[in-house]
């Protein structure tokens, strides 16, 4: 049963054939057999979860219109406040600490019936590549248990990877869900800026942060996709307008007469082959399948990492403030005759991981005085930049394309002692968050060299999510077939009940 | 080349309100030049007359109604607390003055 | 060594420069919909965003926007197309998210000016203080500091915090420097504050109450010597909490800076806070560095952009200035220049002008306000405001006193029982059954003239046919051309026939 795809457990529920509570059990059960080596989860609220699909039971039961993810159970990122249940996104500071709201997305999940089965691992603060830099401990690649999942999203892409849920809710402030999505072998959609709202996501960089969806398939993502979407009031820069048809682009993928710009910056060097040669085959693919393919010019691209590594900190340097201490969370060093200013700084110490560290204090190095215009002012300007390039190229093109990672999966501890080398990790899907635009990754095959899961990048215009789902069907739906099969289908089984 | 020295760091550190132990000033010091290094990209263009972006969506004017709605409660404000006396959050001595 | 502020005038030019923080009145807090009442239970005005909960994002307060571009506009401001808020970053347990929502570098109104006039040796004068800026901020939470002998910060062993006021909405209203006041300084100062509370209060835009912090003065000062271009280093005054420690602040200052200076120190660049006790300023804690507020525009609200015709509608709305409408008022009441300097002294200009305004006598107002009122205030040691009589109580009283029904006399009796919450004119008259006592010779010649006029009807009433009475009563009070109290007169006419009454 977890084998299925989301909208097989959404039919089979509908015609009485599984009930939301079997399914979350057998999810629970999958969780408890596999998590002591995934280590996706930080929190598994079996009894909130069973509860919860007990009552979308009852409610099939006495005919209650559902929507059709009401009983599929669902793998949250801890970023996402979830009343009465610990919400630490990844760090230390926050241990214990339970919300008294739900985040919008966690109150439209309820609202649609999904069951959350837990808390997913992160990197702290959503900083990072690779989920390493949790405050708990890292997360495994199912694919291969030594390398990363990405992130910092792996806790939620290595659940979905590893059949521990269908679907799963990640972050996206520099390719959090693309990335990670890319490698464990998933889809993993950032939606536009602006079309889920922040409300309880717990800010890293305000200005790039955005939740989305993971699925196994173009469609579940889709599906998810929907039922998180839409306006919210209490987020300023929640976009009013009608929700994309995502679901309906995703049940009828075709690219016959669309133009696919290939963004000549994002290949060649620092690229690895086997990532190139996917990345070229699906090209092929969407080809042959009747699509024009072009070559796009984006020149300030090559700057964008540079802006984002001084967006992000600057951001994230202020949102970070609020854990003093003093109201929530934890603290340190409250000793005799300690003062409130020694605490603060105590707690900080001890309670911020390294990179979290690393990245406020390069955050407030921008930002001060004397220095904003050179860092911070200058990146708001390569920004603009960046969104210029993003807009001549869509003039070119319907939709824009590049790998998701330059890499496949690499080997835990790798490049944790190498800042830089883990920055590069986001080069190709950094410039979609400082343009406020929304992307996919979909698997694309298996590195030759390593046969590691390779994602395959889709860019599209704001509020134009649709045709994300689109080309990412079609080319799906076609890769299935070459395959005969979905890519995870060839995923390790990890000796856990099937 | 750019670098910040270990008392830069220090500084900064300061300004973050993060009390860091000598290892991890020296060895943030001796990373961050090439740290600054890669973000001083964004230097190297001319970006005389470009206007800078703030917000990804061309968004202006939200606003919410000037209408009461229920708070938090007492118990609910003060749940994560780690201290707290006579319904406020308790705190150690302030050094500070107020702004 | 002690100077007295002739010598400092002689000798220097004081230059200030005022920055005063309001509390907007709106309902709901600047970024969230917590209530914004005052005094409630510790943390019951409190939510997610003004607790700074990790996820929480604030969202902007309609009418306080509009509340700060009617300020510009009525301090003949312009009104920014488009301004940004800011984040001013700095630690402090009183902010929940350790950095301050505010405006920075684009507010929303700029380069306004406020006319005052002062009386002066050579009669009224004129002075122009010139605005910088007005711009939106948030207020902080509230600390009690426990243990320590004072409850001020200083040896207390640790605080607690209430964030009830965090996330108020402020607009800080910033002046240019304000040179050539001369010895008139501390008094251009006091006007200036004065003139602001009363165009804020004619806005409607905040309580504007300075004891209780709705309106927060910090006075910066300097001297330079006359006929010096160059700016002398400013002290910054802080907890200014009244209009008359705005004057006493910058003349305490004045002195301070002076003496400091012919004793040839250097004035340090820093904040000091008022003492109401001694009218002196003592310094504050100095920072070990200057403070680096890492400014950057706030990424989770997007910019503020006020459509022209937006603009216009509030610029429509504005109420007359304060300083024309006393003028008008002055006039229009014939009030004279003492009168009218003690009305605006005591603060009665609004609740006289809305008693004239319910058919008061617009003289009889003003000395009901200004004198029993205003006597039974300080009596209870509290602001004529916070009485419980109204400017309706005191046109009814004026009316009855009109109508003969009181004496003056009884008039402040009335006064004195609405104050005590007995009720309105009309209910204590009735409790208290007071009651003018009419010149009962006038009606008894009445009643007698009309009696033998109909002297039947007159002897049906004898014989206890009361009924008949009521046409008797007709014809007297016709004849006292209606101004008898008919229910007098029925008393008295049934007493003269004979008749008891109940
Ligand atoms: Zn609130």
């Amino acid at each position: 049963m977890i084998n299925k795809t989301a909208a097989e457990m959404s039919n089979a529920l509908a015609k009485g054939e599984v009930t939301s509570v079997a399914l979350t059990k057998a999810h629970l059960d999958r969780i408890a057999d596999v998590d002591p080596k995934v280590k996706a989860f930080l929190h598994v609220d079996n009894e909130n979860a069973l509860a919860q699909a007990a009552a979308v039971d009852a409610d099939r039961a006495a005919g209650k219109a559902l929507g059709p993810l009401a009983g599929v159970p669902l793998a949250l990122k801890d970023v996402l406040a979830q009343k009465g249940v610990p919400t630490t996104a990844g760090s230390k500071i926050l241990q214990g600490w339970k919300p008294p709201y739900d985040s919008t997305v966690v109150a439209k999940l309820k609202a649609a019936g999904v069951v959350i089965l837990g808390k997913t691992n992160m990197d702290e603060f959503a900083m990072g590549s690779s989920t390493e830099n949790s405050g708990y401990g890292p997360t495994f690649n199912p694919w291969d248990l030594t390398r990363t999942p990405g992130g910092s999203s792996g806790g939620s892409a290595a659940a979905v990877s590893a059949f521990q849920a269908p679907i799963a809710i990640g972050s996206d402030t520099g390719g959090s869900i693309r990335q990670p999505a890319a490698l464990t072998g998933i889809v993993g959609v950032r939606p536009t800026y602006g079309a889920v709202s922040r409300y309880g996501l717990i800010a890293y960089s305000s200005s790039l942060d955005q939740a989305g969806p993971f699925g196994r398939t173009v469609l579940d993502t889709a599906m998810l996709h929907e039922v998180i979407s839409g306006h919210d009031p209490k987020d300023a820069t929640s976009i009013n307008a009608p929700v994309p048809a995502v679901v309906a682009a995703a049940k009828s993928g075709n690219v016959k007469g669309l133009k696919i710009g290939v963004i000549k910056q994002l290949q060649g060097s620092g690229y690895q082959t086997g990532v190139l040669a996917r990345f070229n085959e699906s090209l092929e693919i969407l080809a042959s399948l009747g699509a024009e393919i072009v070559e796009v010019d984006c020149p300030s691209f090559e700057f964008a990492l540079a802006a984002y590594y001084l967006i992000a900190p600057s951001e994230c340097s202020s949102n970070l403030a609020r854990f003093d201490a003093m109201r929530y969370g934890l603290r340190t060093g409250d000793v005799d005759g300690a003062s409130a200013e020694s605490v603060m700084n105590s707690t900080r110490e001890s309670g911020f991981g390294r990179e979290v560290k690393r990245r406020i204090i390069l955050g407030t190095y921008a930002l001060s005085s004397g220095y904003y215009d050179a860092y911070y002012g200058s990146a708001q300007k390569i920004r603009t930049l960046i969104i210029e390039d993003y807009k001549k190229a869509f003039t070119q093109a319907d939709v824009l394309v590049s790998p998701t990672s330059p890499i496949t999966a690499f080997k835990i501890g790798e490049k944790s002692e190498d800042p830089i080398a883990m920055y590069l990790a986001d080069v190709a899907t950094i410039p979609v968050n400082l343009a406020g635009i929304c992307g996919m990754s979909l698997p694309a095959g298996l590195a030759d060299e390593d046969n590691l899961p390779v994602g395959f990048q889709i860019m599209a215009p704001a509020m134009q999510d649709q045709r994300l789902y689109q080309v990412g069907a079609a080319l799906e739906a076609a890769l299935v077939t070459k395959w005969g099969g979905h890519l995870i289908s060839k995923a390790p089984a990890l000796g856990g009940a099937k | 080349m750019s670098s910040l020295s270990r008392d830069d760091v220090a500084k900064l550190a300061n300004l973050a309100r993060i009390e860091m132990t000598e290892d991890e000033l020296v060895n943030l010091a001796s990373q961050f030049g090439s740290i600054l290094d890669a973000v001083a990209r964004v230097q190297e263009l001319n970006l005389d007359g470009v206007k800078a972006t703030s917000h990804p969506q061309p968004l202006e004017n939200i606003f919410r109604q000037d209408v009461v709605l229920p708070s938090l409660s007492p118990d609910q404000a003060l749940s994560g607390a780690p201290a707290q006396e006579d319904q406020r959050f308790r705190v150690p001595q302030i050094l500070g003055e107020a702004e | 060594m002690a100077l007295s502020y002739d010598d400092v005038i002689a000798k220097y030019e004081p230059v200030l420069g005022l920055e005063v923080h309001v509390e907007l009145n709106t309902e709901s807090k600047m970024f969230c919909s917590c209530s914004t009442t005052f005094g409630g239970e510790p943390n019951t005005q409190t939510c997610p965003v003004c607790l700074a909960l990790p996820g929480a994002l604030p969202v902007v307060n309609a009418k306080a926007i509009e509340s700060s571009i009617l300020i510009g506009l009525a301090l003949n401001c312009k009104i920014a197309p488009y301004s940004r808020f800011s984040r001013k970053n700095y630690f402090y347990p009183d902010m929940p998210k350790n950095f301050q929502i505010s405006q920075y570098d684009e507010p929303i109104c700029f380069d306004g000016y406020v006319d005052v006039e002062i009386e002066t040796e050579e009669g009224p004068k004129q002075f122009r203080i010139e605005i910088e800026r007005v711009h939106m901020e948030e207020d902080t939470g509230k600390s009690l500091h426990v243990g320590g002998a004072t409850g001020r910060i200083h040896g207390a062993e640790y605080s607690l915090l209430d964030y009830n006021r965090a996330g108020i909405p402020l607009v800080e209203i910033v002046t240019k420097i304000v040179p050539g006041t001369g010895k008139y300084a501390p008094e251009v100062a006091k006007a200036y504050v004065a003139e602001l509370r009363d165009i804020l209060r004619g806005l409607k835009v905040s309580d504007v109450k300075m004891e209780q912090g709705s309106l927060r003065c910090d006075a910066n000062v300097s001297l330079r010597l006359i006929g010096s271009g160059v700016l002398g280093t400013r002290s910054e005054t802080k907890n200014v909490n009244s209009l008359r420690s705005v004057e006493r602040a910058i003349r305490g200052e004045m002195i301070r800076h002076a003496e400091l200076l012919n004793d040839g120190q250097k004035v340090k660049q820093e904040t000091r806070h008022f003492q109401e006790e001694t009218g002196l300023t003592r310094s504050g804690r100095s920072k070990e560095q200057a403070e680096d507020y890492r400014y950057f525009p706030e990424p989770d609200l997007v910019p503020v952009a006020p459509a022209a015709t937006w603009i216009e509608e509030l610029r429509a709305q504005l109420p007359e200035r304060p300083s024309l409408r006393r003028k008008r008022l002055k006039e229009q009441w014939a009030v004279p220049d003492k009168e009218m300097a003690a009305m605006i002294n005591a603060d009665v200009l609004d609740i006289v002008e809305e008693t004239v305004l319910l058919g008061s006598d617009p003289t009889k107002a003003r000395t009901w306000w200004l004198g029993e009122i205003s006597r039974l205030a300080n009596e209870k040691d509290l602001a004529i405001a916070d009485l419980s009589i109204t400017p309706k109580d005191v046109a009814d009283i004026v009316a009855l006193i009109a109508a003969g029904e009181l004496t003056d006399k009884l008039a402040r009796q009335v006064v004195e029982g609405v104050i005590a919450g007995e009720g309105n004119p009309a209910e204590v008259v009735a409790k208290r059954g007071i009651k003018v006592v009419n010149d009962d010779g006038a009606l008894m010649a009445a009643i007698e003239k009309v009696c033998a006029e109909q002297s039947e009807t007159a002897d049906k009433v004898r014989n206890g046919h009361i009924p008949a009475a009521g046409a008797l009563i007709g014809a007297v009070m016709k004849e006292t051309k209606g101004q008898a109290d008919a229910a007098r007169v029925r008393e008295l006419l049934l007493g003269h026939l004979g008749q008891a009454t109940n």
